[in-house]
C-alpha cells in the first residue's frame, strides 16, 4: 500500500499514542525527547513498532538527524520510497 | 550555549551519586593481593568484577614472560604496528592465535575495542549494512558509526526477528554484516549461534562473533561460543581481546578469508596507535599456551560459577537467564543498587555497579564475574555478603 506524508504521519501519531500512557497534543514539531521524553529504551520501542508497521528495518544512524515528528517521518519516507 | 553545557547532565547526575555517597568511577585498588582479592579502602576484599576468568594474572609463567621480554624489548613499542611496532612477538602471536583457532589469518590490534573499531570500520562502508544484537558491546555501536553502514539491530538473542530485518533489507541482505557476541558481558547469556548461522546462511550474509567472555570459557578446547556450538565454520570473522582470560590488554581478529590481512592497511585504529608492548604480547602468548594445556581451570572456572549462581538464587535474587561466569543481579532501583554495591564493598566483596543507561533494560545490575582462582570458600563468602546486605 502506497503511504503518502500524510500517511505516515497518521501511523506514527497512532503508534506514540499506543506506546505513551500519557500524551500530549501532538504535531509535526513535537521533539520526540524534548516533549515526549523519550529515553533510549522507548526510542528503541518506537523504532520497532515503526518497523513492524511500514515492513521496514530502519538503520541507527537515521536517527541522529531526527529531532521531530517532521524529520522522523520524512526519514520513513525516503526509505518507503526507496524500497 | 555555552563550552561545557553539553557535559553539564553529567555534572548533574555525577552530583546526584555524590550526594548517596557513591563514587564507583574512583574505586581505587590500593593494593592487588592475588587473582581474587585486593586492598580496597583499607579493607582487604574478594574481587568478583574483574572479569579474570581464568585467574592468570598472577600466573608465573605469565608474570616471567612479561618481565623477560620488558627487560629484553623495552617497556614500550612506541610506535604504530604499520611503523616501527611489529616486533617478532607480534607476528608469533598472530601465527599462534590462527594456530588456535585453525584459521588461515589473525590480526593483533592493541586493545579489544579497537580491534571492533578497526575490523567493522574498514570492512564495511557507506551504502552497507551491518545487523547487531542489541545487546551489543559499546565498541561494536562505536565501530558500527565510525564505518558510515547504515545499522539496524534486532532484539537480543532472536534469530526470528534477525531474520525478519534480512528479510525487510532485500538484495541488501546477501552482504550485510551480521554482528554478535559469544557470551553477553551484562547478563551473561551465550548467543543462540547455531540458531543466528542458520538463519545467516539462509541469506547468505557474513558473520562476525566477539567472544571477549567466551575465549577460553566455552568449547572443549576454549576457543569460545563458536566452538560450543559447534559452528566455527560458519562464522567468518572472530573478534577477540586480551583482557579477560589471557590476563593481559590487547585484542585480535581471526579468520579464513585472506582479505583480512588488507585490513592492516585499510584500518586507521590499527594504524594509527600504537601497538601492543611487549610484556603484554609476551604474557598473552604465555596465557595463550595455558588454554590449551590447562581444561581444568575452565572445568574450576564453571564450577565456580555454578556455584555462585546457584546460591545467589538460592537467595531469591533475580539473575541472568542461565549459570555462566558473567552472573548478574538485577535490581529495578538504581538507589537501591547503590545502596547495596555499598554494602557489599563494606562486606569485602568488589563487584561492578551498573547503571542505566549502560544497562539493557533500564534497571540496574551488580555484576559479578567469576574466576577460576576463586576458591570455594571465597564463593561461600560472597554468597553470604549478598545474603546480609538490605535489598
Amino acid at each position: 500500500m502506497k503511504n503518502s506524508y500524510d500517511d505516515i504521519l497518521a501511523k506514527l501519531y497512532g503508534i506514540l499514542h499506543e506506546m505513551l500512557e500519557e500524551v500530549p497534543e501532538l504535531d509535526e514539531n513535537t521533539d520526540l525527547l524534548m516533549d515526549l521524553g523519550l529515553d533510549s529504551l522507548a526510542v528503541m520501542r518506537l523504532v520497532e513498532a515503526v518497523e513492524d508497521e511500514f515492513d521496514l528495518a530502519i538503520p541507527l544512524n537515521i536517527l541522529a538527524d531526527v529531532k521531530t515528528i517532521k524529520d522522523f517521518s520524512q526519514q520513513l519516507q525516503k526509505m518507503i520510497e526507496g524500497k | 550555549m555555552a563550552f561545557f553545557d553539553k557535559l553539564r547532565p553529567l555534572a548533574e547526575a555525577r552530583q546526584h551519586l555524590a550526594d548517596l555517597g557513591v563514587d564507583t568511577i574512583h574505586v581505587v585498588m590500593d593494593e592487588i593481593l592475588s587473582a581474587t582479592e585486593a586492598v580496597i579502602n583499607g579493607r582487604r576484599s574478594i574481587l568478583v568484577g574483574t572479569n579474570n576468568y581464568l585467574g592468570l594474572t598472577f600466573d608465573p609463567a605469565c608474570i616471567e614472560a612479561s618481565c623477560r621480554a620488558a627487560r629484553e624489548e623495552g617497556t614500550g613499542t612506541t610506535g604504530s604496528r604499520m611503523a616501527n611496532g611489529t616486533l617478532t612477538g607480534h607476528v608469533a602471536l598472530e601465527k599462534e592465535l590462527a594456530a588456535f583457532y585453525d584459521q588461515k589469518e589473525a590480526i593483533v590490534f592493541s586493545t579489544g575495542f579497537v580491534a571492533n573499531l578497526g575490523m567493522l570500520s574498514s570492512l564495511r562502508g557507506r551504502g552497507d549494512v551491518i545487523l547487531l544484537d542489541a545487546d551489543c558491546h559499546a565498541s561494536i555501536y562505536d565501530g558500527c558509526r565510525l564505518s558510515g553502514a547504515d545499522f539496524v539491530r534486532f532484539r537480543h538473542n532472536d534469530a526470528d526477528h534477525m531474520d525478519e530485518r534480512l528479510r525487510r533489507l532485500g538484495d541488501r541482505a546477501a552482504n550485510t554484516l551480521i554482528v554478535v557476541e559469544g557470551i553477553y558481558s551484562m547478563f551473561g547469556d551465550q548467543a543462540a549461534l547455531k540458531e543466528i548461522v542458520a538463519v545467516k546462511n539462509k541469506y547468505g550474509a557474513f558473520l562476525m562473533v566477539d567472544e571477549a567472555h567466551s575465549l577460553g570459557v566455552l568449547g572443549a578446547h576454549g576457543r569460545g561460543c563458536a566452538e560450543e556450538a559447534g559452528v566455527e565454520n560458519e562464522v567468518d570473522f572472530i573478534v577477540g581481546t586480551f583482557s579477560k582470560s589471557l590476563a593481559a590488554i590487547g585484542g585480535f581478529c581471526v579468520s579464513n578469508h585472506p582479505e583480512l590481512e588488507l585490513i592492516r592497511y585499510a584500518s586507521r585504529p590499527y594504524i594509527f596507535t600504537a601497538s601492543s608492548s611487549p610484556s603484554a604480547i609476551a604474557s598473552t602468548r604465555e596465557a595463550l599456551k595455558i588454554i590449551q594445556h590447562r581444561p581444568e581451570l575452565r572445568q574450576q572456572l564453571w564450577e565456580n560459577a555454578n556455584q555462585l549462581y546457584w546460591g545467589l538464587q538460592e537467595l531469591g535474587y533475580a539473575l541472568g537467564p542461565e549459570p555462566s561466569p558473567v552472573i548478574s543481579v538485577r535490581l529495578k532501583e538504581a538507589g537501591k543498587a547503590f545502596s547495596c554495591w555499598r554494602e557489599l564493598l563494606k562486606e569485602g566483596v568488589y563487584t561492578n555497579l551498573v547503571l542505566p543507561p549502560a544497562t539493557p533494560d533500564g534497571g540496574s545490575l551488580l555484576r559479578c564475574s567469576v574466576s577460576a582462582a576463586h576458591t570455594s570458600e571465597q564463593i561461600s563468602r560472597i554468597i553470604a555478603a549478598f545474603a546480609t546486605i538490605s535489598r
